[in-house]
């Protein structure tokens, strides 16, 4: 696949050099029970709780499919636009003590899912090389010495995520800067949301990002690429790509050689360090899983999942944002479609409330629990309570909270509240009274510097603020002593 | 007596399984030592397990249709609480925390396990030589091998020890001892038995299947274990038909091909083609339609096999690592415990068989080993289902020769020859079987080979049913 064109922000690289970065992603799927037995899927349980025969790879076990991972698998590849295809389980072979099998069922040749793409907010087409099932591996756990598996006293291994379904989604390197990573991460962590497909919690580990990156010239070959592994965050995620990136041009400007290796992000250092080097490619001695039979999704199978597919992300926020008349990368529309909020907030502006003023509130007054319980014609009025002057914005994102929380309609919090509207002609009344009581004040505000206007201005908002027990609009205060003062 | 007129009498009263187990029992302290058909004889909980048969019986309850039957278990298969060793020092010490599905199944049944059987260890050899706790005796003569891998399975039915047994066969391993033991030994068609509990050699080949005595009551074993199990993936969902009532339905009308790339293979021994000349003779008596037939990619057969069984073992066996269960030899590093814990953990053959199928699965040679080998057997399905288009059943030797003396093939090739007859059925995954046929020229056990159709274990049966009437 061809990168689409590199809109790089590459503002963190010297100039004349490019970045480019693909991403492996393991998630994992939210079902029940295991890929291949009926233990629970559940983190945080005591160690070893929850294992049976076969996610033990005791002698004489075998596995049994999850139909629900099969499904959701195939869920997701169609929502990153994959052919659903014919597929096998493999087995790839290594020695490790996490793995009880000493080889981990996955696949190799024959994926779930094949040749997809995934638009991000931005614009930019990344594409998404495959996304196919396997089975996670234990946890070890070091015990004393430095807390590696080479000095540790001891180690414990806990098999409760042993065998727990895993998705890995590759993507082609189509990424030209760390800004589109975290685009991309976030992105597919919507998708995955809006799918059920996971949990997609990156500090608990349901969603893992590896980063592949390499720098080059601008208009010459890619450069050799390195892998960086543990990113808990989107966040680290960007900082590490930048830094790796850094890395290599020093190097290369120094007349070195990137080694093509695996590197460790130490999120306290902010540095990556060497993990392991990849001496010649690893041998796993894949070969097609005896134990299972191919997987042959019929075309219904595949017409049953996308009729099932919810509107995604990207779909959503384009929706929203032609109702707002905005674009479908303005931070309102983002976090609607973030908080699952994009509902509401169209059903509001489609009641005539004004589109700014709904996605400023979702944007910064509604991450809260509970805001999709909003009804969108009470958010509508409270919108236009607030457009007509009725309610300071302060005053209506203080009765948004309690709308939230009781259920209520905003007038009558409002008016419980006592925020009556001050009208214009009370504001002007108050604000002729304080122009007559402080004479002095009011002519240094009419003559004055910027600095002594301000100052003052400060002075007589108090003033308002005081008189009208807190009422009065800022805006419309502040805006009427300017006109009095004939500013 | 015969594992169906034990359930008889059992089920009827007129024995009690205690008496039943008792007299086994004390069959197996007369020639045990001398045989060493088991690794491990669990009379105490086989007597308890009799007495619980014995107070259903009593209360008017039905424990099933073998009930009181005792039956030795290959030492491969999962049973609660009992070490399974599958004859290797690796696995010393583990008891399996659950039963194989067939041992379920068993029970449900009503027999009653005697003991684990000896194998070659993980059921890799012909002779059961290669087991860490030493060799198996042919009861017919204690200098000659029993065969294997299942040879204690196939020597305990064969000296009277339990009239039934379980074996696993992934290249033979129950139809050769079986044959060399004088025995009934079925292979079932692959999914037919669940393969859940019994510990892997070659996943795509392995299939439990019974011995026994008679034809009767492989066939009352056979139904008791086969049958769809969802803790095994590539267990076949088609119902199960019985076999039992149709035993007696005669040959009469059924073609029966001789296949001559098998009975000409390389070392088949005059007198055994002989005796399988007189059950083509015997059936065409019984009127079966007898003719030759040509299957030639069966030649390749070993070859392909000696590719796809390794490379599927060096996977399935890379989990006795020393890190969860079994022996363990301590090292400064994972890497190096693995390494000392292998090495000292493993015979010969295993170790073998574990670095050929590494190599055969090897970037840069997986196409040429293993890949061509996969060719290869489909290769023998077609040309298989070509014959079956033309024939009801195929016959052949099952072994080569009859029981040949202990340590007489050092040679790992030369003992690998001796699966040449049975090999082409596991890799084609159809139902094949081994009767005995009458003896050689040392007066010791001949048998002859039944191949049938994928799920035509019913022809397959009555094919086997008479040939046993035709010697009888
Ligand atoms: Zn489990």
């Amino acid at each position: 696949m061809t990168p689409s064109t590199p809109s790089p922000n590459a503002s963190v690289l010297p100039e004349g050099w490019g970045m480019v970065i693909g991403l492996e992603v393991h998630c994992e799927l939210a079902t029940a029970t295991k890929l291949f037995c009926c233990c629970p899927n559940h983190f945080g349980d005591q160690p070893n709780a929850n294992t049976c025969p076969t996610c033990l790879g005791l002698p004489g076990s075998l596995p049994m499919l999850n139909e629900q991972a099969v499904e959701l698998a195939m869920r997701l590849g169609r929502a990153l636009n994959c052919d659903v295809k014919r597929s096998v389980f493999s087995r790839k072979n290594y020695f490790y003590p996490d793995q009880p099998k000493d080889y981990q069922v996955t696949q190799y040749d024959l994926p779930t899912n094949l040749g997809g793409h995934l638009d991000l907010p931005s614009g930019p087409r990344i594409g998404i090389t495959r996304a196919h099932i396997e089975e996670d591996t234990g946890k070890l756990n070091h015990v004393g010495g430095g807390g590696r598996i080479h000095d540790a006293e001891h180690s414990l291994v806990d098999y409760n995520r042993s065998g727990v379904p895993l998705v890995e989604i590759v993507s082609e390197a189509d990424m030209r800067s760390s800004e589109q990573a975290k685009e991309y991460a976030n992105e597919l962590r919507a998708i995955l949301l809006a799918t059920g497909v996971s949990d997609a919690k990156m500090e608990e580990g349901s969603m893992r990002v590896d980063a592949n990156v390499s720098v080059h010239h601008l208009g010459e070959p890619w450069g050799t690429r390195c892998e960086i592994k543990n990113l808990n965050s989107v966040r680290s995620l960007g900082r590490a790509i930048d830094h790796e990136a850094l890395r290599q041009i020093d190097l290369l400007t120094n007349g070195e050689t990137v080694r093509q290796e695996t590197r460790h992000w130490d999120e306290a250092s902010g540095r990556t360090g060497t993990l392991r080097v990849k001496e010649d490619a690893d041998d796993y001695r894949y070969f097609p899983e005896p134990d299972l039979v191919p997987l042959e999704p019929s075309a219904a199978d595949i017409a049953r999942i996308d009729a099932a597919l919810p509107v995604l992300p990207g779909a959503r926020r384009a929706a929203l944002a032609e109702a707002a008349g905005v674009p479908a990368t303005a931070g309102g529309v983002v976090m609607a479609v973030e908080r699952g909020l994009d509902h509401l907030a169209r059903a509001a502006i489609g009641g005539g409330a004004d589109a700014g003023r709904v996605l400023t509130h979702v944007e910064h007054n509604l991450a809260v629990d509970g805001a999709e319980t909003l009804s969108p014609e009470r958010f509508g009025d409270l919108v236009k309570m607030e457009t007509g002057g009725e309610l300071t914005a302060t005053q209506a994102k203080t009765v948004l909270a309690e709308m939230v929380a009781t259920g209520g309609a905003p007038a009558e919090i409002a008016q419980a509240r006592g925020f009556e509207a001050l009208d214009s002609s009370a504001l002007e009344g108050i604000i002729d009274g304080l122009i007559a009581a402080h004479g002095e004040e009011w002519e240094q505000f009419r003559s004055g510097d910027d600095k002594a206007r301000g100052k003052l201005s400060g002075f007589f908002m108090g003033k308002v603020m005081q008189a009208s027990s807190g009422q009065a609009d800022g805006k419309a205060a502040t805006a009427l002593l300017r006109r009095k003062a004939g500013l | 007596m015969s594992a169906l007129e034990i359930a008889a009498a059992v089920r009827g009263g007129e024995r009690t399984a205690r008496a039943v187990m008792e007299e086994h029992l004390s069959l197996i302290g007369a020639r045990e030592a001398e045989l060493h058909a088991f690794n491990l004889v669990t009379s105490e909980q086989a007597l308890a397990a009799a007495d619980a048969v014995d107070a259903r019986v009593a209360a008017g309850d039905d424990p099933g249709p073998l009930a009181g039957v005792p039956i030795a278990l290959k030492d491969n298969l999962c049973t609660t609480g009992i070490p399974t060793t599958c004859s290797s020092k690796i696995l010393a010490g583990w008891k399996p925390p659950y039963d194989a599905t067939v041992v379920e199944r068993l029970t449900a049944a009503g027999a009653i396990s005697v003991g684990k059987t000896n194998l070659d260890e993980f059921a890799m050899g012909s002779s059961t030589e290669n087991s860490a706790f030493g060799p198996s005796k042919n009861p017919h003569d204690i200098t000659k091998v029993p065969g294997g891998s299942s040879g204690g399975s196939a020597v305990a039915v064969a000296a009277g020890f339990a009239p039934l047994a379980l074996g696993s066969d992934t290249g033979g391993s129950i139809r050769q001892p079986a044959a060399l033991c004088g025995v009934v030994g079925v292979k079932p068609t692959y999914g037919r038995v669940s393969r859940y509990g019994l510990v892997a050699f070659a996943s795509s080949l392995d299939q439990i299947g019974p011995f026994a005595t008679t034809v009767a009551d492989a066939a009352a074993l056979y139904e008791v274990i086969a049958g769809h199990d969802p803790r095994d993936s590539t267990s076949i969902p088609e119902a199960l038909p019985p076999v039992l009532p149709r035993l007696g339905d005669g040959v009469a009308g059924l073609r029966v091909g001789l296949v001559t790339e098998l009975c000409q293979a390389e070392g088949i021994a005059p007198d055994v083609a002989a005796r399988v000349a007189a059950a083509a003779e015997a059936l065409s008596e019984a009127g079966a339609k007898v003719e030759e037939v040509s299957v030639p990619a069966v030649i390749y057969g070993l070859s392909a096999y000696y590719l796809i069984a390794p490379a599927e073992a060096s996977s399935n066996l890379a989990r006795y690592d020393g890190v969860r269960y079994g022996l363990r030899v301590d090292a400064p590093t994972t890497a190096e415990m693995y390494d000392r814990t292998r090495t000292a953990g493993f015979g010969p053959e295993v170790l073998r068989r574990i670095m050929l199928g590494t190599y055969a699965l090897s970037a840069g040679y997986y196409d040429a080993y293993y890949g061509k080998a996969q060719k290869v057997r489909t290769l023998i399905i077609r040309d298989f289902q070509a014959a079956y288009e033309r024939f009801d059943v195929l016959i052949s030797p099952t072994a080569p020769t009859t029981a040949f003396a202990l340590g007489a093939k050092a040679d790992p090739l030369a003992m690998y020859l001796n699966d040449i007859c049975t090999i082409p059925s596991n890799l084609a995954g159809h139902p094949a079987m081994s009767v005995p046929f009458g003896s050689g020229d040392d007066g010791l056990p001949v048998g002859v080979q039944i191949m049938a159709n994928a799920l035509d274990e019913v022809t397959m049966f009555q094919v086997a049913a008479t040939l046993e009437g035709a010697m009888a």
